[in-house]
């Protein structure tokens, strides 16, 4: 219950200050992405089925309170956080390269599947345009805020493990 | 606990349930995004008073930043702009001569002021968009302060866009440099019109496309005000959008393409003006507000609709209807819209009927 709701006011807190903080911190009119910090992190730390309900809770909130096609953002970052929760398996969470390196593979998908729905579709084809001034400026952000941030969500995702354990073993 | 032992079969079981359930909301967002609105409104409802707490602390923030900025250029700021205000006030009893002169001859000649005296109300931007790709912001004013959907935006000396979605303390606007963003406008000095279209192609030139410009009799040059036509059907008519920089003529010879420069600077924008008043035309009101619901939602829609073509020239209904094809940077013909059903709007003007 406790992971629940921590995870809620996690994601809560993230969209928004990815879409209100963050017009503040813009570099070159360019803002991180926080969510895929969020996702990928968790999908890294607890697998698949965190990954993408984390992804899918926050790309919703972010679809409800910005303009654009409701589900859409859901669909793509449950995905990811689906995809790279296979990590969870192969790699170690507590070493700073790994997630640095999962967290940009998944910014440049999720700006690759944006490109193709909301611009390639409309006609925009210059792609290599979009990935040096949306795309790999985005991925850069990320990674700093990377850097910055996940040594933060890992103490608390150890500290919710802990308090987990302790709530079964009071159970027990 | 057994949480841990369904994780491998829980975790597809979850993501076949939740894609279907995404796509079928996308689904609905297509089709008819009105239903989802009701969504959409509690979310703003909830998170405006934060969002404008936080815009509030980043203004404050950022004026921390620059009260180090140095007194001795703020001191010389003052003594020039004391000169300009000196300046002004001689130019403007002038033009308060010029304007009653004005007034008194548009009564001789029955006309009516249109432009000067919209009713507008301030706002102040909360937060822009989730991500890097489109132009749309969110301000601190909706439905209790009178605004609608469709409202123009301007901010000080010309347009910043419109407003597409409103709950009753917020409000989003598209801004005229967004992507999807087509303003019918005219040259001012020739009334010729044109299609202003964001581009973010252009955005760090800090310019628009100017497109489907008519003008055959060559008269309309580099520098030239150009403003928001009377024929569009959501823009006000007058307001200043931008100058000219670059004209070219496009290889049929009929139209000619450029780019143009907005007066406002998009890159600052804090505080808004909205103009109360809509431009009314014949059809309903339910009718333009889910035309707008569409063209804004409808980025994907619009997607599929207007196809892959490299070539996007005359793709969408609307604007191949317009005029002659532009054959420039295409940017125009890609997207369906509200402008460019503006230009339409003199010839197929009962579409939105």
């Amino acid at each position: 219950m406790i992971r629940k709701l921590s995870m809620a006011a996690l994601i809560f807190v993230t969209v928004i200050a990815q879409c209100s903080l963050f017009q503040v911190f813009e570099i070159a009119s360019i803002k991180p992405n926080l969510l895929i910090i969020l996702t990928v992190s968790f999908a890294l730390m607890r697998g698949r089925k965190s990954g993408l309900l984390t992804g899918f809770f926050g790309g919703l909130l972010m679809d409800i309170l910005f303009p654009g096609t409701i589900g859409f953002n859901a669909m793509v970052y449950m995905w990811i956080g689906y995809i790279f929760g296979y990590s969870y398996r192969i790699f170690y969470d507590d070493d700073i390269k790994t997630p640095l390196l999962l967290i940009s593979l998944a910014d440049l998908l999720y700006g690759i599947v944006y490109y193709f729905f909301m611009f390639a579709l409309r006609g925009r084809i210059h792609f290599f345009y979009y990935l040096g001034r949306i795309i790999i400026p985005e991925i850069l952000y990320t990674i700093i805020m990377t850097f910055i941030t996940y040594h933060l969500l890992f103490k608390i995702n150890r500290k919710l493990d802990k308090t987990d354990k302790r709530s079964i073993d009071s159970l027990v | 606990m057994g949480q841990k032992k369904n994780t491998h079969a829980g975790s597809k079981v979850f993501i076949i349930v939740l894609s279907i359930f995404c796509i079928l909301l996308i689904g609905v967002s297509i089709v008819n995004s009105d239903a989802l609105s009701p969504l959409r409104q509690a979310g703003g409802v909830l998170v405006t008073p934060i969002e404008k707490g936080i815009s509030s602390f980043g203004s404050w923030a950022g004026r921390l930043g620059n009260s180090f900025t140095d007194t001795d250029s703020l001191r010389s700021e003052n003594e020039d702009l004391k000169s300009q205000v000196e300046a002004l006030q001689a130019e403007n009893s002038q033009l308060v001569l010029d304007k009653e002169e004005l007034n008194r001859l548009q009564k001789l000649m029955d006309l009516k002021e249109e432009y000067s005296d919209y009713e507008t109300t301030g706002a102040r931007v909360i937060s822009k968009g989730s991500g890097n790709w489109f132009s749309e912001f969110t301000i601190d004013k909706g439905s209790s302060d009178g605004i609608k959907v469709n409202c123009n935006v301007i901010s000080g000396s010309g347009l910043v866009g419109i407003v597409t979605k409103v709950g009753p303390n917020w409000a989003t606007v598209r801004s005229i440099i967004d992507d999807d963003s087509n303003v019918s406008a005219m040259v001012s000095t020739t009334s010729d019109t044109c299609i202003i279209a964001g581009n973010l192609e252009l955005i760090d030139t800090g310019v628009l496309s100017l497109v489907q410009l008519t003008d055959t009799e060559n008269k309309v040059h580099v520098g030239d005000k150009v403003v928001t036509s009377d024929i569009s059907e959501k823009y006000l008519p007058g307001i200043l959008i931008g100058y000219i920089s670059e004209l070219n003529n496009n290889p049929n010879n009929l139209s000619k393409s450029g780019q143009l420069t907005p007066v406002v600077d998009f890159r600052h924008i804090q505080e808004v003006l909205v103009i109360l008043k809509t431009k009314d035309y014949v059809a309903s009101p339910d009718d333009s507000s889910s035309n707008v619901v569409d063209d804004v939602t409808g980025a994907a829609s619009a997607g599929t609709s207007s196809g892959t073509s490299s070539d996007s020239t005359g793709t969408s209904a609307d604007t191949s209807s317009a005029a002659v094809p532009s054959g420039g940077d295409g940017s125009a013909g890609s997207s369906r819209d509200t402008a460019s059903a503006g230009t339409a709007g003199s010839g197929t003007g009962g579409g939105g009927q």
